[in-house]
């Protein structure tokens, strides 16, 4: 019988450094195993005794790339426990910043991580000496999320005026008026990108998923919503715990969440697109059909597809919000801690993050639980390695490693809001 | 091309400080900044490349400051010059990164769009875990980190590399 062995000691374009461990004998594969080894405990302890108002901007540090997923489940954990309401223009301010951090999170991966597996080229570096007014077009495109994210958030990295109740500060309508030209331009370069991207080759992979995401009546989601599935699950975000459990695995630190009793599923911008795709704006949906998605997307390496949909999708949205927009006339709403639980749900580029504390009534954290969405698609991501591998035995070593990092590049996993220091070994015998 | 907003010189401290020892360009340009003692743009950044990126274009000259792990004595200092050659992107695997600044140097040259003058200062980390607290090794060489970039901006200012 034929043995092969392939090891992957690091594994490229993906946010962190992720561990992947696959054994094949013959023309069988007896193990696939996704390493996490630090899940975000360090974060859940740190934030035990302080203040419900730093919530926000520790969790932010979790991860580089979506800092305000972080700091919108933060607030809205909060608001749920304290049983505040933030509606009309500050509401739609929270949702602008999230089209900002959904344009650079989308387009960082779009262009610098996951097309180069498309065309050829070992890394946007390649890209950029080929094809040097296509990087520029990412670039300028994500630098129109982050402008949004600097004005709104109150500095490009590691924003800080977001806070239980809405904001520090809110901007003028003047402030915001610059921006409109740059979306109005980046919608239009979201467009291209869908137009670029379906163009590429996918291979034929369509596994049987079960999807979770928000969905809100009449949204497409990013705040609020009730967690549903393709399989009928539809619950507020408190019974978030009576219908998902994280296993402890024995290959990682890290635990693995499964929708009870033990069903694996999958989150992020696939799971939105399928269960949402009535919720886009017309012209997100006008693309998506165009790009060939009428009937829904299963296929994971399409997955480019969906985050340029939905960049044209956050574009569109940021354009409508600023042009309705009307400064409110405080920045945020009064916020009275009491002891309480409070639960949320928002949708981070990578899928549901979710976030529960327990606050006591001096406004203190006592309990903080956190289950970014890479901790979620970790068994996703296994039983599709699982499946696609067979599926390309014949394929060179080189190329058979290759597709295993690109099939987890599917995801866009932020290894490093599940992790740190994951290494990632792709092991072939 | 220059471009008149940026200023001559412009510091950036990369870092996460809660991975530990990856605080340390963060700690760097802080202790410059209360220091007081040049005249230059100094920023704090997480290391995201391609935002990285935009804060350098147009710059004369970029100082780069960020934890490094190459497998070498915790506290060593070591400076590059990317001008001549790439930066080895392995050492940088602290960064929780997979765009970040080797890439976003080597980018930013495949673009025409890299600073005349980088210099990079990396200092080498113990400990990246999840934590506050820096490795002694690492907090003993700040103020020895700190002395190097502050001769290495002198120098930019006084010998005119940064001019025309």
């Amino acid at each position: 019988m034929k043995s092969r062995t392939i090891k992957v000691d690091y594994l490229a374009r993906v946010e962190g450094e992720g561990a992947l461990f696959v054994k094949i004998r013959g023309d069988k594969v007896e193990d696939v195993k996704l390493k996490i080894f630090e899940p975000p405990r360090f974060f859940e302890a740190f934030l035990r005794g302080r203040r419900y108002s730093e919530a926000p901007d520790i969790t932010a540090r979790i991860c580089g790339i979506c800092p305000i997923a972080y700091q919108m489940s933060a607030v809205h954990a909060m608001e749920d426990a304290f049983g505040i309401k933030v509606e009309g223009p500050l509401r739609d301010l929270r949702r602008l910043i999230y089209c900002g951090e959904w344009i650079e999170s989308h387009v960082l991966h779009i262009y610098m991580l996951h097309a180069p597996d498309f065309l050829g080229v070992p890394d946007a570096i390649h890209l950029a000496r080929e094809h040097p007014q296509i990087v520029q077009r990412g670039l300028q495109l994500k630098k129109a999320g982050n402008e949004i994210v600097t004005l709104l958030g109150g500095r490009e990295i590691h924003p800080i005026n977001v806070r239980v109740g809405g904001f520090y500060r809110v901007p003028t309508r003047s402030e915001l008026a610059p921006l409109l030209e740059r979306l109005k331009w980046a919608r239009d370069a979201a467009i291209e990108t869908v137009r670029w991207v379906a163009r590429f080759p996918f291979p034929e992979f369509e596994p049987d998923y079960t999807f979770v995401s928000l969905r809100h009546p009449g949204e497409y989601p990013f705040n609020e919503g009730r967690l549903v599935s393709n399989r009928g699950l539809d619950i507020s975000v408190r019974e978030y715990d009576d219908h998902f459990t994280e296993e402890h695995v024995e290959h990682s630190n890290a635990l693995h969440s499964v929708l009870k009793p033990r069903t694996p599923y999958f989150v992020g911008p696939l799971a939105r697109y399928n269960l949402n795709f009535d919720r886009l704006s017309p012209v997100a949906q006008e693309e998506a059909r165009a790009a060939g998605l009428a009937d829904g997307c299963l296929n994971p390496f399409q997955s480019i597809i969906v985050r340029s949909v939905e960049t044209v999708q956050a574009c569109d949205e940021a354009v409508r919000l600023i042009e309705r927009y009307e400064r409110p006339a405080e920045p945020s709403v009064p916020v009275h801690p009491q002891a309480a639980r409070g639960y949320a749900c928002t949708e981070a580029p990578r899928g549901t993050l979710y976030h529960r504390y327990r606050i006591d009534e001096s406004g203190t954290i006592r309990e903080a639980k956190i289950v970014p969405p890479t901790s979620q698609n970790q068994k996703t991501i296994e039983q599709d390695l699982w499946q696609f591998i067979p599926q390309h035995l014949e394929e060179s070593h080189d190329k058979l490693r290759w597709q295993c990092e690109q099939a987890i590049r599917n995801y866009d996993p932020c290894i490093s809001c599940a992790t740190h220091f994951l290494k990632l070994d792709l092991d072939r015998e | 091309m220059p471009n008149p907003s940026q200023p001559q010189l412009l510091i950036i401290g990369v870092g996460n400080p809660f991975r530990g020892d990856d605080a340390a360009g963060l700690l760097a340009v802080r202790r410059l900044k209360s220091a007081g003692l040049i005249s230059a743009k100094i920023v704090e950044h997480s290391g995201e490349g391609a935002s990285l990126m935009e804060a350098w274009k147009g710059a004369r000259a970029v100082i780069l400051i960020d934890a490094v792990s190459s497998g070498g004595r915790p506290g060593t200092i070591y400076r590059l010059e990317p001008a001549s050659k790439p930066v080895p992107a392995e050492i940088f695997q602290g960064s929780t990164h997979a765009f970040s600044i080797p890439q976003a140097i080597e980018m930013s040259r495949a673009l025409n769009e890299l600073p005349r003058q980088v210099i990079i200062f990396g200092i080498e980390g113990r400990n990246f875990q999840a934590g506050t607290e820096l490795s002694a090794e690492v907090n003993e060489t700040l103020p020895e980190l700190v002395r190097r970039v502050l001769e290495e901006a002198a120098s930019l200012q006084t010998t005119g590399r940064i001019g025309e």
